[in-house]
This record gives structure tokens, C-alpha cells and sequence, in this order.
């Protein structure tokens, strides 16, 4: 019986220490890079691994002999100074030794590095667009009638952010309409920027490159494995720089094929929407949704903004004022400012759409509808 | 020696007056103690605000989601912080000892151009108290990081950013008469038999420095001035669509930025090596390999800069170029290291609350050297890159690094500044405090970085909220204690024990020939400089 026990808890212990050592790994885990899922995140992690553990020994050693010396060479365990204060020798071998290390670190860091800049041979290019907070993808292709565009922005409700209900698994990496690639093939990225600097980076491709406006940085990555993978914007952008993540959905080749068709004509039909004339509550069901996407980071889901730097539109000038000057600052922007041009961002259904909503929430009320036409007039007016 | 002591006090009773009473000492003094005395206690303030701002940015990260503030504040705070502590913490701090010591330390009555001294302090009060104001107009301060990357900072800046320039311009020219005056003292006013090559390390890594600073702030002049006429004279240098390119702002930047970073750490190599020898009670291990290790940092820094932009798309040439001399900082860094174990060697050491500092520089900046290496790898940097891992990095060089140099130096020298001993069991209370505050801050952030988190920003996913709650709490355990420290250096002032000339058995230097505390003016009539005094 006793016996007994106490093989039982040995086991207990034994199962004990097993699963503090599996916690221990899954620990392990979050403490160090992420091995990612291409070939070169999984080169750049090697290397990774193959500096920090030189540091390491490196480090052992050197703090090793530091630490004997404090134990052992105190003057309280009453040892005497010696006076050496020089040794050629030795201070030419802590200079060689330490070149060699150096030199053999470069070599399989040169390698890496001359494999990740082959960017050529690629089997389709998306455009990455950094805006002020938002990602844009952009399929391109020499038909132009099968290039398409659409924004990428954070779907996490400012309720979340501001601690007003519980935070979702995805909290702040999470977007409206992933950019979508297809499994195994080789994706060339052109990065750059709108407005300010942004860097766009997928940590698990092991790629991150700086959204430069009036510059193309090139990236590429082979996925092999379907998946959703996240990352953030890298680079201070503003306000918003912590709200802008980068969300890739790898997909089999069948089912990008299918989504990559219907894309197309989602954009047809968009673009035939153009030509239509909505009601009241049309206009401001798909105002309201345009306005949450595009613009209340600024000025606010009610419309307050954050005075001065980002104007309230409660009662304000332009959103009472007359419609087309209004439809037109939109369109243009505001130079010298936030205020973004969306003539190219939107399209005229989406303008109307959002101009009207502007006049008529948060105690607006213009007597005015605001239709696509009326957009491609003071457009044309400009 | 001791009758040139006496000699020379003597003189100072017929010949010299003390200082002035009142208000007046200070704001038209021209004596380097009381320059020295007032650069440190302003850079102490700077280092107090902003800390408060750094508390203010961990206090926001404790947890997910937004607390205490909003993003565009949170982004003033990051800012802020980071151009406090660079250009009003650290920066004075080591200006402030180098007035204090390089004088006593090389024999000289005085700086060599004590006017220029009063004007380059002056000019940073109102420096800063520009720069501060920004934060209460409208719009806010500077919101770009401490970097302030066009277009950033200039098409898409608050409109305070012109008295952000204003201000820059201002350090810089303070930084400029303070570097050329430092100069002009080494190289002019030593002891006869007081060669180079026998001045005590913490006077070389300044003269180095010094003219690290002269060749570097103009360039950083030139960047803000370009900021300037982009924002009101219409100029495009870093606007793309005037035919101007941003990634120009950040080389033009980075080459003032790199050697910046040296700025703040050489004086602090030359701190330790006077540190670690006095309670080592054995000389300095390859006194003339430090001095071309510094001389080697500071040369390579000029050609290292683009290692923080690896990311803006460069050539493949150009990156391995910056790798490979990346890479060789670690050479001339590591000699430094060694050197300083080899001094700790055999030695019989006591660990007083300097040595104590500067032995825990010697470790912890080793780990910032090590990060440092691993950020110089290319292609491991890309997933480094502006993540958590890089903001360990440099605060492990800076924290640990340039700032336990100077609370090391202030415990080290302030029996002779002000003639009384601090109270060694709250210096070395005030030690572990710091010791185990910074790592606790510091450390866990390598983890985050590696894990994925963005640097800069206000809320973050819900995988990093474990290590940024243990960083928030070491933060506030190392900004306390530093409150802390200023109780112990007011304490030490008022009613510290009498320091003995000598203070600390193995010390060596002119500076301990003196009385303590230091009479206003030393060495009126140069010293005789002795083996026992200087390096040999």
C-alpha cells in the first residue's frame, strides 16, 4: 500500500514536471522569432539562431571569467593586486579571434540575403499601398480589365479599444477583405505609399519592406502552406500607425481562382453602379458603412472629430454648406493636411454615398439628395 | 605633491575671489565647476520629465486597449521621451562632467574659452522650454518620433514643428561652442608632461567625442533646415511629388544619428575605465588599445549609418556594405570589454556603489553590443526592424549603458564636487533598485520584439500583453528609484560624512590631488605631473 503511494506520486510528480516542461515550450514559443512558413523565414530564423547562440557562448565565456574574477579576486577574501597592465599576445588574439567569428557569420548571412533579393520569375504581382491608416492591394495584370482594387482596414469595434466589451482572439489583427494569394506560387510585391512612410510586413513570409511614396520596393514570398497570416504596419505613420494590420489569406490555387472571378465582377458591377439614382435610405445605409471605413478614424464614428487637427462635421461649414463645394474637398482633399484626396480612393457611388450621409447625420439636414451623377458633375467642374 | 596642494591654495587667498552671491553666480558665471554643476542639475530635470513621459507611454501599455490616453498624445509621449533623453538628459549630463573633470583632470586652471562655456549652457533652458511648450499649443508637439522621418514631419506635422526646429537648431549650436571648447582645453591648456598619451581615458573619450559632435550637428542642422523650407518656402527635398525623396531625410538623418548614438556612450567607455581600475586597485588593462578602440568606434560610426534603414529598399550592394561594417563595430567594442575584465583581473576589488554601476555597464551594455550584432545581420534585421527587440537593444545601450555611467561618475566623483561622502547603503539600495528595474523593463521587450510587436504604437495584440505588463511594472520600480537617487545626492549634499582628499584608496588622477571639496579655482599654477598621477 505504501509503496503504492509513493509510486503514485512519483507519477504525479513525473507528470508534474512534464507539463511544466510542455508549458515551459509553449513558452518558448512566444519568447523567440517565429520560424514563419516560407523557405526564407526559415532561413532568416536559422541565422537567427546561429547568432544568438554565439552570443551566448560568447557571453558565458566572457561573463564567466568576469564573475570568477569578482568572486575570487576581492579584497575582502583579503586577495593582493598583481600589476600587470599589459599583454601583447593576448590583446592580439581578442582582436583575430573575434574577425573570424565575424567572418563566418557573413558568409551564410550574405547567402540569405543574395536568396531574398532574387525577385524576378514571379507568377503574379500585387501592388501594396500604404494610406493613412488603411492598406490598399492591387492585382495586376496586362489585361487591364482583370486588374481590380480594394482597401484592407482594422475591423476591431473602438468598443474593444476602449475596453467596453471583451476583446476578440484577433484584437487589432483583424481586417475587412484580407489581401488573398494563392498557395505555392511565387507573389512579387511592389510596396509603396500615399502619403507617408508605412512598412508592410508579414513576419511569418519572413518579408518586410518600408511603403515609400514616390518609390517601388519589391518583395516576394512562396507560401506553401494555405492559411490566414498576420503582421502590422512597422513604420510610425501617425495617429492610427497601431490600428493598420497586414492580413494575408493563403488559399488553394481552385478556390483563389473562384474568389480572384468573382473580384472581377464585384468590379463591373461597381462600376455600373455609377450610372444609378438611390433613395434616401439607400444613400445613407452605404454612407454610413463608407464613412466607418474611410473616415470616422479622424472625425469620429460621431462625427466630432478631434478638433483642431481633425475638424467636427456636426454643424460644420462644408457639411451644410453648399453640396458641391463639399463634394469637391472630399474628392481633392485638403492640402497641407490629413484631409486625403478620395477621388481615388472611392468611387462616385461611394462618394455620393458618404457626402450624403455627412449632410444628413449628427443633427445635419440638408434638403438635398446626393446621387453618383452629382459627384461626376462637380468632378467635372473641378 | 602635496606641497603644490598647498602652494596653490595658498595663492587663491591673495589672489582670487570665490564666486558671486545670489542669482548672479549662475546666470553669468564663467567657472567650470559652477558650468558643470549647472549642466548636471538640468540635465537631472530633463532626465526626471522625461522620464514622467516614459511612465506615461508604459502606463498606456500596462495593458491592452486605451486607458489613460489617445494615440495622438501617446505619440508626443514617444517623441518627447526620446529627444529628452538624447538631447537634454544624456548629452548635458556628460557635458556637465566633462566641465567639472577635464580640467582637474589634465591640470588646467579652467575651460579654455569660459565665455562661450556660460553661452553654450544658457542657450539650453530656452532650448527646451521651446520645445516643451510645443506640447500645450494647439495641434500638440512633435508627434514623429524622436527620428522624425519626413514627410512625417514636415507635409503631414503639427504646426508647432517650426518651433521643434527652432529648438534643434539651438542644441546644436550649444553642443557645437561646447564641443569646440572642450577641444580647445584638451589640446591647449594641459599640464606641461602631461602628454596625450598620458591623459586619463575619460579625457580622451571626450576629445573624441567632441569632434565626433563637431563633424555631425551641422549635418543635423542641415536636415531640419531642409524641413524648414519644405514646410513654409515651398522647397520638395523630401516631398516625392515635388521630385524630392524622403528616403534622403532618413541618410542625411542617420548620418548624423549614428555617430549621435557614440556620442552617448563614449564618454561613458572612458567613465568606466576610470571607475573600474580605482576599485580593481590595478591599473588599466592596454591603456593605448582603448584609445584606438575609441578612435576605431568613432571612425567606423561615420560609415555605418544606412544599418538602421535596411528596410527603406536599397541596393544589394549597399546592404551588404552596411553589414559587413556593421560588423566590424563588434571588433574594437569587444577589445574594450576585454580589456576592462583583464583590468578587474587579479586585481583586489571592493564593490562600492561606482564600481557596482559600472560593473553592471560592463554586462548589460555587453548584452546591448550583442543585440546590436544580431541586428547588424541583414536579413535577421528584417524581422527585427522597428519591432520591441530594436527598443531593448537601444535602451540596453543607453540605460544601462550611458546612463549608469553617469549616476556611476556622480557617485563617484560627488565627494570631491561637494567635499561630503553619500550614504553607501542607500547607493547600493539604490543600485539593485536600478539593476533589477531596468532588466525588468528592458528584458522582456527582446521577447515581445521577437514575438511581433511593433514599436511606437499605442495598443497591441493580445500574445504581448504578459510581457508589457511586466515591462510597465519595471519601469515604475526604475523611475522611482531614481527619485530616489536625487533624495540620496540632496542627502550627500547637506549633510554627507567629510570626504577625504584622496576619497577612495585607489584612486589615481590629478582630480584627487586636490582638496575636497574642490576649491573654486584649481590649479592656478600647473601641477608637476607624476607617475602615480598619470598613465605611464
Amino acid at each position: 500500500m505504501n509503496k503504492h503511494c509513493t509510486g503514485i506520486r512519483r507519477l504525479r510528480t513525473a507528470a508534474g514536471v512534464m507539463s511544466m516542461l510542455a508549458s515551459g515550450l509553449v513558452a518558448a514559443d512566444e519568447l523567440n522569432m517565429r520560424v514563419g512558413v516560407t523557405d526564407i523565414s526559415r532561413q532568416v530564423y536559422d541565422l537567427h539562431m546561429l547568432i544568438l547562440w554565439i552570443c551566448v557562448v560568447i557571453g558565458a565565456v566572457v561573463f564567466g571569467a568576469m564573475f570568477w574574477s569578482i568572486i575570487h579576486h576581492r579584497r575582502s577574501a583579503g586577495y593582493q593586486a598583481a600589476h600587470f597592465h599589459e599583454n601583447t599576445r593576448l590583446e592580439i588574439a581578442w582582436t583575430i579571434v573575434p574577425t573570424l567569428i565575424l567572418i563566418a557569420m557573413c558568409i551564410p548571412a550574405t547567402r540569405v540575403l543574395v536568396a531574398m533579393y532574387d525577385t524576378g520569375g514571379e507568377d503574379m504581382t500585387v501592388e501594396v499601398r500604404g494610406y493613412q491608416w488603411k492598406w490598399q492591394y492591387k492585382y495586376l495584370d496586362e489585361d487591364f480589365d482583370r486588374t481590380f482594387s480594394f482597401f484592407s482596414t482594422l475591423t476591431t469595434p473602438i468598443e474593444e479599444r476602449h475596453n467596453l466589451s471583451a476583446k476578440g482572439e484577433h484584437y487589432l489583427l483583424e481586417v475587412d477583405e484580407p489581401l488573398r494569394i494563392p498557395v505555392n506560387k511565387k507573389v512579387r510585391f511592389l510596396v509603396t505609399s500615399e502619403d507617408v512612410i508605412h512598412a508592410w510586413w508579414v513576419p511569418d513570409f519572413g518579408i518586410k519592406r518600408d511603403a515609400v511614396p514616390g518609390m517601388l520596393n519589391e518583395l516576394w514570398a512562396i507560401v506553401p502552406e494555405p492559411g490566414v497570416y498576420r503582421g502590422q504596419c512597422t513604420e510610425l505613420c501617425g495617429k492610427d500607425h497601431g490600428f493598420m494590420p497586414v492580413v494575408v489569406e493563403v488559399m488553394p490555387q481552385a478556390d483563389f481562382d473562384a474568389w480572384y472571378a468573382s473580384k472581377l465582377v464585384a468590379e463591373q458591377e461597381r462600376q455600373q453602379l455609377e450610372s444609378m439614382v438611390f433613395t434616401h435610405e439607400e444613400l445613407m445605409t452605404q454612407g454610413e458603412a463608407v464613412y466607418t471605413k474611410f473616415c470616422a478614424s479622424c472625425h469620429q464614428p460621431n462625427g466630432q472629430g478631434v478638433p483642431p487637427v481633425f475638424p467636427s462635421l456636426v454643424g460644420s461649414k462644408v457639411a451644410t454648406g453648399p453640396r458641391d463645394d463639399h463634394i469637391r474637398l472630399v474628392l481633392n482633399g485638403v492640402t497641407g493636411t490629413s484631409m486625403q484626396a478620395f477621388s481615388g480612393q472611392l468611387s462616385k457611388a461611394e462618394l455620393a454615398a458618404v457626402v450624403h450621409f455627412e449632410r444628413h447625420s449628427w443633427g445635419n439636414n440638408t434638403d438635398d439628395l446626393t446621387q453618383p451623377v452629382d459627384v461626376a458633375n462637380a468632378a467635372a467642374s473641378n | 605633491m602635496s606641497e603644490v596642494v598647498e602652494a596653490h591654495a595658498g595663492h587663491d587667498d591673495h589672489e582670487h575671489h570665490g564666486p558671486a552671491k545670489g542669482l548672479a553666480r549662475w546666470l553669468f558665471t564663467t567657472n567650470h565647476k559652477d558650468i558643470g554643476t549647472l549642466y548636471l542639475w538640468f540635465s537631472f530635470t530633463m532626465f526626471l520629465i522625461g522620464g514622467v513621459m516614459a511612465l506615461i507611454v508604459r502606463a498606456e501599455l500596462f495593458e491592452p486597449g486605451m486607458q489613460f490616453v489617445v494615440p495622438e498624445f501617446f505619440n508626443q509621449m514617444t517623441t518627447n521621451h526620446g529627444l529628452i533623453m538624447v538631447f537634454g538628459a544624456v548629452m548635458p549630463a556628460f557635458v556637465g562632467l566633462a566641465n567639472w573633470l577635464v580640467p582637474m583632470m589634465i591640470g588646467a586652471p579652467d575651460m579654455a574659452l569660459p565665455r562661450l562655456n556660460n553661452l553654450s549652457f544658457w542657450i539650453l533652458p530656452f532650448a527646451f522650454s521651446i520645445m516643451i511648450s510645443t506640447l500645450f499649443m494647439e495641434g500638440g508637439g512633435p508627434n514623429f518620433g524622436w527620428t522624425f522621418y519626413a514627410p512625417l514631419s514636415t507635409t503631414y506635422a503639427p504646426d508647432s514643428v517650426t518651433y521643434f526646429i527652432f529648438a534643434v537648431h539651438l542644441m546644436g549650436a550649444s553642443s557645437i561652442m561646447g564641443s569646440i571648447n572642450i577641444i580647445a582645453t584638451i589640446l591647449n591648456m594641459r599640464a606641461p608632461g602631461m602628454t596625450l598619451m598620458k591623459m586619463p581615458l575619460f579625457v580622451w573619450t571626450w576629445l573624441i567625442t567632441a569632434y565626433l559632435l563637431i563633424a555631425v550637428m551641422p549635418v543635423l542642422a542641415g536636415a531640419v533646415t531642409m524641413m524648414l523650407f519644405d514646410i513654409h518656402f515651398g522647397t520638395s527635398f523630401f516631398n516625392a511629388a515635388g521630385g524630392g525623396d524622403p528616403v534622403m531625410f532618413q541618410h542625411i538623418f542617420w548620418f548624423f544619428g549614428h555617430p549621435e548614438v557614440y556620442i552617448m556612450i563614449l564618454p561613458a567607455f572612458g567613465i568606466v575605465s576610470q571607475i573600474i581600475p580605482t576599485f580593481a586597485r590595478k591599473p588599466l588593462f592596454g591603456y593605448d588599445s582603448m584609445v584606438y578602440a575609441v578612435a576605431s568606434i568613432a571612425f567606423l560610426s561615420f560609415i555605418v549609418w544606412a544599418h538602421h534603414m535596411f528596410t527603406v529598399g536599397m541596393p544589394l550592394a549597399g546592404q551588404l556594405f552596411f553589414m559587413y561594417a556593421t560588423m566590424l563595430i563588434a571588433i574594437p567594442t569587444g577589445v574594450k570589454v576585454f580589456n576592462w575584465i583583464s583590468t578587474m583581473w587579479r586585481g583586489s576589488m571592493s564593490f562600492e556603489t561606482p564600481m557596482l554601476f559600472a560593473i553592471a555597464f560592463v554586462v548589460l551594455f555587453t548584452i546591448g553590443g550583442f543585440s546590436g550584432l544580431m541586428l547588424a545581420i541583414t536579413p535577421a534585421d528584417y524581422q527585427y526592424h522597428d519591432t520591441y527587440f530594436v527598443v531593448a537593444h537601444f535602451h540596453y545601450v543607453l540605460v544601462p549603458g550611458a546612463i549608469f555611467s553617469i549616476i556611476a561618475a556622480t557617485y563617484y566623483w560627488i565627494p570631491k564636487w561637494c567635499g561630503r561622502m553619500y550614504d553607501e547603503r542607500l547607493g547600493k539600495l539604490h543600485f539593485w533598485l536600478s539593476f533589477i528595474g531596468v532588466n525588468v523593463t528592458f528584458f522582456p521587450q527582446h521577447f515581445s520584439g521577437l514575438a511581433g510587436m511593433p514599436r511606437r504604437i499605442p495598443d497591441y495584440a493580445l500574445q504581448f500583453a504578459d510581457f508589457n505588463m511586466l515591462s510597465s511594472i519595471g519601469a515604475f520600480i526604475f523611475g522611482f528609484s531614481q527619485v530616489f537617487f536625487l533624495y540620496i545626492v540632496i542627502k550627500t549634499i547637506r549633510s554627507g560624512k567629510p570626504a577625504t582628499d584622496r576619497v577612495w584608496e585607489g584612486a589615481h588622477g590629478l582630480e584627487w590631488t586636490i582638496p575636497s571639496p574642490a576649491p573654486y579655482h584649481t590649479f592656478t599654477h600647473p601641477p608637476r605631473i607624476t607617475d602615480a598621477e598619470a598613465h605611464s
